[in-house]
């Protein structure tokens, strides 16, 4: 029996928030991964596209509210997810052909693409503050809990509970079928592998007949519904801030390089990693102690590795760690 | 250094913007934007040293800037002797632990730098170090902050005049980019960029959570100040006579003699705050001035012309016999110093350290746009560009308040649309900083007053 609790209470506090945060993260750190692949730069203005896909779903879960219409048990967020995702590549291929082309033309250095991509993190910031505003927006409708702790405790018997949000729920089906359908897209269809071919070497790639335009095209289409997606997601799950979303561009860069940056898979696999050892470093497992030790050995202290203050940090101090003893990742980098 | 044309532009630049906002608007809004101008120039001066000279990015600066305004809490701030009787014991343990985990991390890197497993072992001290250092420090850390929580809750600092700070600030800061440096500066750019960003948000975190050292969130209020009191000003004999002989006129035609004397407390009251910015103007003019003239030296020095050779061609610099990577790491602690020196200035004039403020847009990213208007590898061009953002910077709000008004005039005053605009215009700041970003890299590659290529 205390085994099972102890087993519980891991899953409520580590397993669950873990799997949700870390298809967040994932779903954000294939994103940027692929703009590094096949357009070679690293995007500081990712979070904020992030944040402005949700904030369109937000603008459209609004109006279809206001019409009455809803998703039943889902939230109505779903419904906008698509409005949020074409405005949000419009946006991205508007910027891509003001600004990122002239760059790539011209093949510029990456610290180049690094600096105007700032400047497009300004504009982005500016442009989501000045429509929604710097404040929290809490958009999530619909059926909250498909578990709430009392009943699990109830259905079983035992001390502790588990409790399961119906976010965390959509957040990793999404994540499932989203990530399918690209893997499937990247390794079986033509485009993709064309995709991949051009990410290995441009040069070949050109010599092969593979159209570039298509493919920067097609990479921006792709990323934009990522970052709509993975935004929409956070935001149901958590709250929509304008400053959180840009605040989270640093562990989805962490999850990018630790699994290799320009590896698709292996982001996902750095979101995860990032999420659990975030969530599992923090967590205080004197409880857990508490149920699988005897009671002879039962700990003082909280048995916490750091803090919870120091969540943020612990994914900046892996991907340093990673820096320093495999610098292209655990995956292999600059492949997708 | 006074005849050079790029210098003229900057400073007339910068006396004409406050010139202006001083007959528009106000001489104290002037003066103490003109002070944040000059701080941002120094600011701008340290990255430009880092990437104009060395074309090393150090997104960083945040960090750093923060490390300088913890600087000022330790060297200024009353000691509290009763945290340290409490606490300052475990607290001196802890330190020299954590040094000692620090060198013979290095030692290890040094002495087995051949050995297979020499990172394992690094790696496994860095780890096994931070629960014990935890055990170490913990029960001291909650008696400190248990002492007066409300008012203090933290060790304290030196009591010594502020001014120290500042240096003391440039050296921490050093040492600081000295660990980072070591660990980051031997990756490519753009993970250089995203590195030091990171390592930034670690040092924003430990400043924002170890309340024994900063206070944290709690911030530190009524910070020491190398210029008077306006307090102090507006009772002292000497300030009153100034401000009646700069009135004289006014207060002559002014006959009654009891609005009179309300009139000067009146003038005596606003000249002691516009004063007080004034000192603090000269002080900071003169930090500009020397940090740029012993940049301007540098640059024109055969070690500037070797910085900018390992800068253009790093091969062909190796090649030459020059020890790229000692370099690199020497002008990293060098610009991070002088990052450091403007983080103390900063919270040395605003009076009060607010870890919670640090935030990467404002703090590294709008540096940043200072040195890419302005000029890379130029210092008068990073001078200029301080002065020329922090101007937009603030007056943005203004002035898009001014274009919200001409193209929504027609509007009922409750008008929805209106209103949210009116209410958003300090985000319009972003917008400018961002087209100006990107029409800047776009037609004036180089900045606005790019760097100048000597051929002899």
């Amino acid at each position: 029996m205390d085994f099972l609790n102890s087993i519980i209470l891991l899953t409520n506090f580590i397993i669950v928030p873990g799997i949700t945060y870390g298809s967040q993260l994932a779903l954000g750190a294939i994103g940027v991964t692929l703009i590094y692949g096949v357009l070679r730069f690293a995007n500081f203005a990712y979070g904020d596209l992030m944040a402005f896909g949700t904030m369109v779903v937000i603008l459209m879960t609004w109006y279809l509210q206001s019409k009455g219409i809803s998703f039943g048990l889902l939230p109505t967020a779903l419904l906008a997810l698509p409005i949020g995702i074409l405005l949000t590549i419009a946006v991205s291929l508007f910027f891509d052909k003001t600004v990122f082309e002239y760059y790539r033309n011209k093949k510029s250095n990456p610290v180049t693409f690094i600096v105007v991509s700032l400047g497009i993190m300004f504009v982005l910031n500016a442009v989501v503050r000045i429509i929604i505003g710097p404040n929290d927006i809490n958009f999530m409708d619909g059926h909250k809990f498909i578990m709430k702790a009392r009943g699990f405790k109830q259905l079983t018997g035992l001390n502790e509970g588990l409790a399961i949000k119906s976010t965390q729920v959509i957040t990793l089906v999404t994540t499932i079928i989203t990530c399918s359908i690209l893997f499937y897209f990247l390794n079986k269809t033509k485009t993709g592998k064309s995709m991949r071919a051009y990410s290995n070497n441009e040069d070949l790639a050109l010599l092969s007949g593979i159209d570039p335009k298509k493919i920067v095209l097609i990479t921006w289409v792709i990323v934009s519904i990522l970052a709509t997606v993975a935004g929409t997601l956070y935001g149901l799950d958590k709250s929509f801030k304008p400053f959180t979303y840009f605040n989270n561009l640093l562990p989805i860069f962490a999850a990018t390089i630790v699994g290799g940056i320009g590896n698709p898979l292996g982001a996902f696999y750095g979101g995860f990693l990032i999420a659990f050892s975030e969530i599992g470093l923090t967590y205080a497992y004197k409880k857990f102690f508490k149920y699988i030790l005897p009671e002879s050995l039962e700990p003082s202290t909280l048995i916490q590795f750091i803090s919870t203050d120091y969540k943020f940090a612990i994914s900046f101090a892996i991907l340093i760690v990673v820096l320093i003893f495999r610098p292209n990742g655990i995956f292999k980098g600059k492949v997708i | 250094m006074i005849k050079n044309i790029d210098f003229r532009i900057c400073f007339s630049v910068m006396t004409v913007l406050t010139v202006l906002v001083g007959l528009f608007q106000s001489w104290g809004i002037a003066l103490s934007m003109l002070n944040l101008c000059l701080i941002s120039a120094v600011m701008a001066m340290g990255v430009n040293i880092q990437w104009g000279f060395a074309g090393l990015i150090n997104f960083g600066v945040m960090g750093f800037l923060a490390i300088g305004g913890l600087a000022t809490v330790l060297v200024s701030v009353p000691p509290v002797h009763e945290a340290w009787s409490a606490g300052g014991i475990g607290i001196l343990i802890s330190g020299l632990f954590l040094a000692a985990v620090v060198i013979s991390v290095f030692m290890i890197n040094k002495k087995l730098s051949k050995h297979k497993y020499k990172n394992y072992f690094v790696f496994l001290i860095i780890i096994l170090s931070i629960p014990l250092l935890k055990f170490i420090a913990g029960p001291s850390i909650s008696k400190i902050e248990s002492i007066n929580a409300a008012t203090s809750g933290f060790l304290g600092g030196a009591n010594l005049p502020i001014i120290f700070s500042w240096f003391v600030g440039a050296i921490l800061s050093a040492l600081v980019a000295f660990v980072v440096g070591k660990v980051c500066l031997g990756l490519r750019s753009d993970y250089l960029a995203i590195s030091t960003l990171l390592v930034s948000g670690i040092i924003i975190t430990i400043v924002k959570h170890e309340e024994w050292l900063s206070r944290g969130v709690k911030n530190v209020i009524g910070l020491k100040r190398p210029v008077p009191y306006e307090v102090n000003l507006q009772e002292s004999e000497w300030f009153i006579n100034l401000v009646q002989f700069f009135n004289s006129s006014k207060l002559s035609n002014v006959l009654d003699p009891e609005v009179k004397i309300s009139l000067l407390n009146q003038l005596v009251i606003t000249s002691s705050g516009v004063f007080v910015k004034l000192c603090f103007s000269l002080i900071f003019l003169v930090v500009v001035f020397v940090i740029l003239y012993f940049s301007e030296k540098a640059l024109n020095s055969p070690w500037g012309r070797m910085m900018r050779a390992i800068r253009d061609n790093e091969e062909a610099a190796r090649a030459m016999g020059k020890n790229v990577v000692k370099q690199h790491l020497f002008i990293f602690m060098l610009g991070s110093a002088i990052i450091g020196f403007a983080g103390a200035m900063l919270v040395t004039y605003d009076g009060l350290f607010t870890p919670s403020s640090y935030q990467p847009l404002r703090y590294t990213f709008l540096i940043w746009v200072m040195v890419l208007l302005g000029g890379t590898g130029n210092n008068y061009g990073a001078v200029l560009g301080g002065f020329v953002v922090w101007f937009i910077w603030i007056q943005s709000a203004p002035f898009a308040m001014v274009v919200i008004n001409l193209f929504t005039g027609h509007l009922d005053e409750t008008s929805y649309i209106k209103n949210h605009l009116q209410n958003s215009v300090p985000y319009f700041r972003y917008l400018m900083m961002g087209l100006g970003l990107l029409l800047v890299v776009r037609y004036r590659p180089k900045g606005l007053l790019p760097e100048k290529v000597i051929k002899n």
